[in-house]
């Protein structure tokens, strides 16, 4: 009897698992326990949350791999940690820690301003963002068997990820309805693969598990983007730059589950305390802006 | 009949939609079960993957637990991965088990994401559905593993000589694998065939 590690259904089934849910950033080994109480999915382990990282400015890169450690050992529930985009021995160093899946991330510092990493070659799973079609798409070619939505990481307004996610959704949508003949020219003009708009074009669906993410901070707006469409969301800065993050995080995770119910959705949101100070993106300078990061 | 069944499947959080695309395939009709209510007048249920610490604590804060637990003892329940564990024998580990097939199992058995898998098993219990082929190809996500088995159990799968990754007591169902994520549909007709006829 064979048993074969890392191969795609692998890859892609660890994400099928963690759909419905939320996947949380934490800093340290007893947020990530905070988080686990909570119901979180997963957790993002790293050393400063994106609203931290665009605060201090200067270069941001992996976490130290002894604050990956700890948390591995605090949760039984599974792990990611972020390399900078390109960065392939970030990439090889995290796989060695043994973490559960790799985010190839805009929030870090960019290492390669016109590549990303050849994913196929890891047994881990990496996660990318995208901003639309294209973009998911050639991520999925180089080995991405999960994606999620840019948004803006680190500003608590959620207006990216809303952008994002409409304008990913909305691409499918039309793709499916193109005549046969119009796609080696669509897939030319949004620079993806041939053989993956012809996938999208058939099931109207990315062949990969679809998650929100960047400037999520209630209850409400998670559930917003479950009922746009996605399969889960990550929350990075909006729980623990939150009042009482044990609440917050809870109450996400819930609002997840009954993204259709406006009743429960109520409850929830009741009483959770400060959510975390927002930026308006509208106001940041470009230089500042994380999403345009991925090529 | 597979036309007049009605089966749930508990979607808390994990990969219910997989299982759902699965059960329409073969004519069943299907509910998703987040509340309790949802339990009413279904055939069976089908408790997927997913991380089983978020399904249990969902199912405790909506009061879910108690409901799964009393649905259980009395008709047709499949847990997949997550859901083996739900239904196995409580440890007195936090989160607690539905504590309702006697079965010990242990989280994470196999290691950490890097080391999921793929392999072929042999089910003679599945051969009958596919021209006596006992074949059957199983994805283990950060599996679980079953280390003992009660004497009403009966093991239907083993990974090597000694692994139990499938096992049936009665109405109740237990794979640590994902039949879910395979195109293989024998072990949901399987299950189906475990829901007596009305």
């Amino acid at each position: 009897m064979t048993e074969t590690t890392g191969t795609f259904a692998v890859k892609k089934g660890l994400a099928q698992m963690l759909k419905g849910g939320v996947i949380m950033d934490v800093v340290t080994a007893e947020h990530a326990r905070i988080a686990e109480d909570a119901g979180a999915c997963a957790v993002m382990a790293l050393e400063r949350v994106p609203a931290d990282i665009r605060a201090d400015g200067g270069v941001a890169r992996m976490s130290d791999p002894e604050l990956i450690l700890k948390i591995m050992d605090t949760v039984s529930i599974p792990v990611m940690a972020k390399c900078r985009i390109g960065h392939f021995v970030e990439a090889q160093i995290l796989e060695a820690l043994g973490v559960d899946y790799i985010d190839e991330s805009e929030v870090l510092t960019p290492a390669d301003e016109s590549h990303h990493i050849y994913k196929h070659d890891f047994k881990v799973p990496f996660v990318c963002g995208c901003r639309n079609l294209g973009e998911a798409l050639r991520r999925i070619g180089e080995g991405a068997a999960m994606i999620r939505t840019k948004g803006e990481a680190g500003t608590g307004d959620v207006v990216e990820a809303v952008r994002h996610a409409r304008t990913v959704l909305g691409e499918i949508r039309h793709l499916q309805i193109m005549p046969v003949e119009e796609l080696m020219t669509y897939a030319k003009n949004i620079g993806a693969p041939y053989e993956l708009v012809m996938e999208v074009h058939k099931t109207g669906t990315l062949p990969v598990v679809n998650f929100a993410a960047g400037g999520v901070a209630t209850p409400a707006d998670a559930a917003l983007m479950m009922q746009l469409g996605v399969d889960g969301v990550f929350v990075g800065s909006g729980i623990f730059k939150s009042g009482d993050p044990a609440k917050r995080a809870a109450a996400i995770v819930k609002s997840v589950t009954h993204y259709n119910e406006p009743k429960i959705l109520a409850e929830i949101s009741r009483n959770l305390g400060e959510p975390m100070v927002g930026r308006q993106i509208s106001t940041l300078p470009d230089n500042e802006l994380m999403a345009g990061r991925g090529w | 009949m597979v036309g007049s069944m009605r089966i749930g499947i508990l979607a808390l959080q994990g990969a219910f939609i997989e299982h759902e695309k699965m059960l329409k395939n073969l004519g069943v009709e299907t509910q998703q079960v987040r509340l309790s209510q949802h339990l009413n007048d279904l055939d069976g249920l089908i408790i997927p993957g997913g991380e089983s610490t978020t399904i249990t604590k969902l199912a405790i804060d909506f009061g879910l637990f108690d409901d799964l637990k009393a649905f259980a003892s009395e008709h047709p329940v499949w847990g997949t991965c997550a859901g083996a564990i739900l239904l196995a024998k409580d440890d007195q580990s936090n989160p607690p088990r539905l504590d309702v097939m006697d079965i010990q199992i242990v989280r994470n058995a196999f290691g950490r994401q890097v080391d999921s898998f793929q392999a072929d098993l042999q089910v003679p219990s599945l051969a009958h559905l596919n021209g006596s082929n006992p074949t059957y190809p199983a994805v283990f996500i950060r599996a679980p593993i079953i280390n003992t088995v009660g004497k009403k159990v009966e093991i239907l799968a083993r990974l090597g000589f000694d692994k139990i990754v499938a096992a049936r007591q009665g109405h109740l169902l237990a794979t640590v694998f994902h039949p879910e994520l395979t195109n293989d549909d024998r072990f949901h007709r399987y299950f189906l065939e475990m829901i007596p006829s009305k």
